[in-house]
Order: C-alpha cells, then sequence, then structure tokens
C-alpha cells in the first residue's frame, strides 16, 4: 500500500499498533476539511507492525494528547515537502480536557464549564488521575 | 489562600501545631473565647451531617465569631444549577471562613479554587474528610500520648470510607505505624491509597477479612459504617451492610489498653454495649473534634490575614 508524501504538514509515527484511531479521536482530526491519512498495522522492522498518521495540512497538534496516547510516538514536521523538525513523544505532567473523568460521583460529571484535569501520578505504569476525585483515567 | 481540601495540605508540623492549640483551648478556653470576634465562618452542607457541622458552628460560637448556616441543596441556588465556582464567589463576599460539604467529590476544591476566602473540606462524597483526621489525632494523641510505633486496626467500608483514607494518610508519615486493613473483599481499600500511601512509602500493612483473628495486634480499632449513600445498587449494600459488627466477646483477645474509635454515626457496628467499656473512645472523638475546628479556623484566619 502506498501513501503519497506530503508537502506540508505532520506526521505521526510510530504509533503502537491499534493506537491510532483513539489518537484521531482525542486530536479532532475528524473535523479537519485537508487530506488525513491512517495507515493501521503497517510493517514495521523496529515494531513489528505500527500505525501513521498524515495529515497534509499545517495544523497545530497537541503534543500532550499523543504523549498521553503513546509516548512512543513521533511526530515528524513537514515543510515543502522536507522534514523540519522531529519530535519525540513524553508523557505529560498534567492533561487538561483531553479525556474526562468517568466517575459519576465527581464534581466534574455536573459542574458547568470546568476544567478536565488529569495528573500523572505513576509514571512507570502510566497512571493518570482526575485532581477531583483521583479516579484512574481509562 | 490557604485551604484546608485534603489532610495532607498540613504538614506534620503543622499538624503538631494545631494539636497543641487544641491541647491549650481545652486547658484555657476563656483566652479564645474572643479570639473571632467580628467574623464569619458559613456552614454549607450540601448532604446529611450532624455531628461535623455541629461541630463547626460549635467551635466558630466558642471563638466568638457567627456562622451563616445553608443545609440541603433545596434551600439554596444550587438547586437552580448554580455552579460551585459562582457559589464560592458569591458567598465569599458574606463570609470570611467557608465549611463545605458536598456529595460530589472534588466539589470543596473547586470552591476553593474559586473562593476568596479560606475553604474547609467537611467531606466531599466518598473521598476526603481531612477535619475528621483532625479529631481522629487529636483523639490518638491524647489516648496514646503520640502517633509513632501504633498498630492501627481500619475495620469496614474501607472502599467509600473517606475518614478511612484520610487517616491512612496522615498517621502513613509517623515512624513505626503498621496497618491492619479489615474488611470484605468487595469494600477493600482502593489501589491507589494502598500504593501512595503505604508501599511507596514503605509502610507495613496486612490485608485481612477476619476482626477476630487480628484483634489482639492492635493498639486502635478504627470501626466504620457500611454508608448506603454510596452505593447504586440497594442489593450490594444489603448484602455487605452487617459485614463487621463490634460485641463485647470479639474484644476478648483484646489489648488491655486497645483505643475503639468510630467516625460516627454508627448503625449497629458497634454494640451500645461497649459504651461504657473504658476503651471506647467514639464519643471523645466528637467532642476533640469540635476543638480542632476551633484551632483550625484560627490557623486559616490567622495566615490568610483575617486575623490580627
Amino acid at each position: 500500500m502506498n501513501i503519497d508524501s506530503i508537502s506540508n504538514g505532520i506526521v505521526i509515527d510510530h504509533i503502537t499498533a491499534g493506537k491510532g484511531m483513539r489518537l484521531y479521536e482525542l486530536l479532532g482530526l475528524d473535523s479537519l476539511d485537508c487530506s488525513v491519512a491512517i495507515i493501521k498495522n503497517a510493517v514495521s522492522k523496529k515494531m513489528g507492525h505500527k500505525d501513521i498518521i498524515k495529515v497534509d495540512a499545517d495544523i497545530p497538534v497537541n503534543v500532550d494528547v499523543i504523549g498521553f496516547v503513546d509516548p512512543g510516538a513521533t511526530v515528524n514536521f513537514i515543510k515543502n515537502g522536507q522534514l523540519v523538525e522531529k519530535k519525540n513523544m513524553e508523557m505529560p505532567e498534567k492533561l487538561v480536557n483531553v479525556i474526562r473523568c468517568k466517575n459519576p460521583r465527581c464534581i466534574t460529571s455536573t459542574e458547568q464549564e470546568i476544567q478536565h484535569i488529569f495528573k500523572l501520578t505513576d509514571k512507570e505504569h502510566k497512571v493518570y488521575r482526575c485532581i477531583y476525585c483521583e479516579t484512574k483515567a481509562n | 489562600m490557604k485551604d484546608l481540601i485534603d489532610i495532607l495540605d498540613l504538614s506534620t508540623e503543622e499538624l503538631n501545631q494545631l494539636i497543641a492549640t487544641a491541647q491549650d483551648i481545652i486547658a484555657k478556653p476563656a483566652e479564645y473565647a474572643e479570639a473571632c470576634h467580628g467574623k464569619k465562618l458559613a456552614s454549607l452542607f450540601f448532604e446529611p451531617s450532624t455531628r461535623t457541622r455541629m461541630s463547626f458552628e460549635a467551635a466558630m460560637y466558642e471563638l466568638g465569631g457567627n456562622v451563616i448556616s445553608v443545609t440541603g441543596t433545596g434551600a439554596s441556588s444550587v438547586s437552580k444549577g448554580e455552579s460551585m465556582a459562582d457559589t464560592a464567589k458569591t458567598i465569599s463576599c458574606y463570609t470570611d471562613i467557608i465549611a463545605v460539604r458536598h456529595p460530589k467529590e472534588g466539589a470543596a476544591y473547586v470552591m476553593a479554587q474559586a473562593a476568596s476566602v479560606p475553604v474547609i473540606n467537611a467531606g466531599d462524597g466518598g473521598h476526603l474528610h481531612p477535619t475528621q483526621t483532625l479529631a481522629d489525632l487529636l483523639t490518638i494523641y491524647r489516648e496514646k500520648g503520640g502517633f509513632e510505633g501504633l498498630t492501627i486496626g481500619v475495620c469496614g467500608d474501607l472502599k467509600f470510607g473517606r475518614t478511612v483514607h484520610s487517616l491512612i494518610s496522615a498517621m502513613s508519615r509517623y515512624k513505626g505505624v503498621k496497618f491492619v486493613l479489615i474488611s470484605p473483599e468487595e469494600l477493600k481499600v482502593p489501589s491507589y491509597v494502598k500504593k501512595d500511601e503505604l508501599q511507596q512509602k514503605g509502610i507495613p500493612y496486612v490485608q485481612t477479612t477476619d476482626l477476630e483473628a487480628v484483634m489482639p495486634d492492635l493498639d486502635i480499632l478504627y470501626m466504620t459504617r457500611v454508608q448506603r449513600e454510596r452505593f447504586f445498587n440497594e442489593e450490594d449494600y444489603l448484602r455487605l451492610k452487617d459485614s463487621y459488627i463490634l460485641t463485647e466477646d470479639k474484644l476478648k483477645g483484646a489489648k488491655k489498653d486497645l483505643s475503639i474509635m468510630h467516625p460516627l454515626p454508627r448503625v449497629n457496628e458497634i454494640s451500645v454495649a461497649i459504651d461504657d467499656d473504658p476503651r471506647a473512645c467514639y464519643f471523645k472523638q466528637v467532642l476533640y473534634g469540635k476543638y480542632m475546628r476551633m484551632a483550625l479556623i484560627l490557623k486559616l484566619l490567622r495566615e490568610n490575614g483575617q486575623l490580627k
């Protein structure tokens, strides 16, 4: 399968196979008008299989979202067909308005216009907790 | 702004200072009778309470201050859908300090972010109840002479029991403390509490369903009620509610200086026959709670520059 190179935009590479769609949703890529390609289960020498996302537009990208979903991913910034910057992702210390708390007893289930904030509490096991009720993020 | 949302907002030095202040208030109440003259406490209880609400209100009156009280959501604009943040900003215009109890976890934290006066968490859902822990700590201090080297058994609803979580957080900071966690399988201490408060700090603990087997080891037995109001499913509550009932015969193997505590209200988990046992401390906890709340109100008003 061949997908063309992009001229100006971003390529999110080395996504753990199976996580591409979640990243697509959380980054809000479904609302974009430009071309977006999601490649699932591409063959990878390093990883065996990986997902890749290509966005053919110069859009702001929330690296915290990518770092949360898949800290092993890399983001390549392309300008005029050339790679201008490559960023390795890291787990962010805090997530703001990326995911919502699922605890029905949490104040975030009823309080209007509240920021949904999760804190990284266990880097080793990739655990984020709601700052309001301390419930673990799924 | 200094608030009290979680017992961990207070360092061990601050806890020690609060205990010292409370002891002084007990010894010399007249010296504190006008300490908060002209100041107001807003007592916002959006969930039922006997002890905590009355304790805060009595504390403020005994400091010479006044109280504005709201109980239940029906009496306030919260029933119209007003946010906690707006409630906090509004009430900050009328009062010098807020004590709030709310059924939603994190509610007190949200209020504290928005309020321009200190906020005290008087209990947020099944999450935290730091001032109960202050009452518990003063009780332990007065009964045991200190905190180090104690084996503390917590029994009953350890999953939704916010007083248990706060007590474990507070006591895990003292040397030589060991915990015995006694509960049905379904009501065990949440894993994040075990991990953050016990495992990561290297605090020894034991989990068991058998209260009688561990009774001889305990210096403190902290009993809790299985809380109907935290269950979404009535059947689960009915199955678990009578898991542990402390009766005189169960105390046969207990230490002579065991301290029996309970944050109250009790339903049937401690038999009334134990009330006359000199080891029963739960009504002393009620009284000590008032003195610790007095110490806390003074501390927060002073630190926020509201008292000379």
